[in-house]
């Protein structure tokens, strides 16, 4: 049996190369162990970026043999195919060095897409009973798992050919906040979610659905939305 | 992309379907029949009917079309902003005067 795995790893920013390393193959070896034995035995000048190891964070994504993923959950056994392993930063994100992004275009959208709580009562009223039954709660539920990974907004190809798009994530936070009935923030969010940018601009590839860690479905909540823009246009609301 | 150009080309999109439906089965019946371009147009010239089926047909096309060609063009060329808005206007306008013009020659 092989002992080793060539591993081809990007270096560089934007206009990098790959760089070949020959890793020891382990039993249950995941992407992120890969890429830190290099770091740690190989070449200690190699970025990249994670934190917790157990698929909780969200540091961790890059992409992998040419898709998105989270690569402490990610065994090298699933992605390997050929026996060829190919890891770079995650598309649709300037690279700031080798394999670690600068991800501030991401989080930015999360605002322009008003994925924050606006809160509609102080701390001085009773907490609000939500029954974990309401379509409402249920709904949001549905998508309210995300670790803001990143891996949908690399995997989507109308953030790759629109600049303006908020992306997945954004739409899918926004989506859990117009189903939250403590919030106050609906009628600014449904105008940012239907304007330049918004909602309207996914083509339903259903890529971040397929690729979600989390098993989430981004394109639904954005179908959600796209329906409940409409009925506040066609009410006159927007 | 925004709510109101996606309302208005879902909108055209629905009406279309029917129109699109009695167009296609239409020209089967007629070229099935074996009907030449003069008796076509003999059935056509003076109809309200046909004129007014046709007009709404264009003006949902070129609806439809402008706000899509606008799409393409703002995902796959350089074209943002107003220079986008503005070819959306004119395309849709040409598309319009174009199939206007063509419903009035079999109508009229």
């Amino acid at each position: 049996m092989q002992k080793t795995l060539e591993v081809s790893i990007w270096r560089g920013g934007s206009e990098g190369r790959y760089e070949v390393f020959s890793v020891p193959k382990r039993d249950n070896q995941t992407v992120l162990d890969i890429v830190t034995w290099i770091q740690r035995n190989a070449d200690p000048t190699l970025s990249y970026r994670f934190a917790c190891r157990v698929g909780v964070c969200g540091s961790c994504a890059m992409t992998v043999n040419g898709k998105p993923r989270w690569t402490c959950r990610t065994h090298v056994s699933k992605v390997i195919g050929d026996g060829k392993l190919e890891i770079a930063p995650l598309a649709n994100l300037p690279v700031v060095k080798d394999l670690t992004t600068d991800m501030s275009r991401f989080f930015e959208k999360w605002q322009e897409a008003k994925g924050h709580f606006v809160p509609s009562k102080t701390r001085a009223d009773p907490i609000e009973q939500i029954s974990p039954e309401s379509t409402e709660r249920r709904a949001a539920n549905e998508a309210i798992e995300c670790i803001n990974c990143g891996v949908c907004f690399a995997a989507c190809d109308s953030v790759r050919w629109n600049d303006d798009y908020f992306g997945p994530a954004a739409l899918n936070r926004a989506w859990t906040l117009v189903n939250d009935v403590r919030d106050a923030g609906n009628k600014e969010r449904l105008k940012a979610v239907a304007a330049k940018g918004g909602c309207h601009n996914c083509h339903s590839h259903q890529s971040c659905e397929q690729l979600c860690p989390q098993a989430l479905n981004p394109t639904a909540s954005i179908a959600g939305l796209k329906r409940r823009t409409m009925q506040a246009y066609i009410r006159g609301e927007l | 992309m925004n709510v109101r150009l996606y309302v208005l080309q879902r909108a055209t999109a629905a009406l279309m379907v029917p129109l699109i439906a009695i167009h296609l089965v239409t020209i089967l019946y007629a070229i099935g029949g074996g009907l030449s371009a003069k008796e076509v147009l003999a059935r056509t010239q003076g109809s309200l009917g046909w004129g007014l089926f046709y007009g709404l047909f264009v003006l949902a096309a070129s609806v439809h079309a402008a706000i899509g060609v606008r799409s393409v063009l703002a995902e796959w060329s350089p074209m943002r902003g107003r220079s986008l808005d503005i070819f959306m206007w004119v395309f849709g306008a040409v598309l319009m005067v174009l199939g206007l013009r063509a419903v009035v020659a079999v109508v009229m």
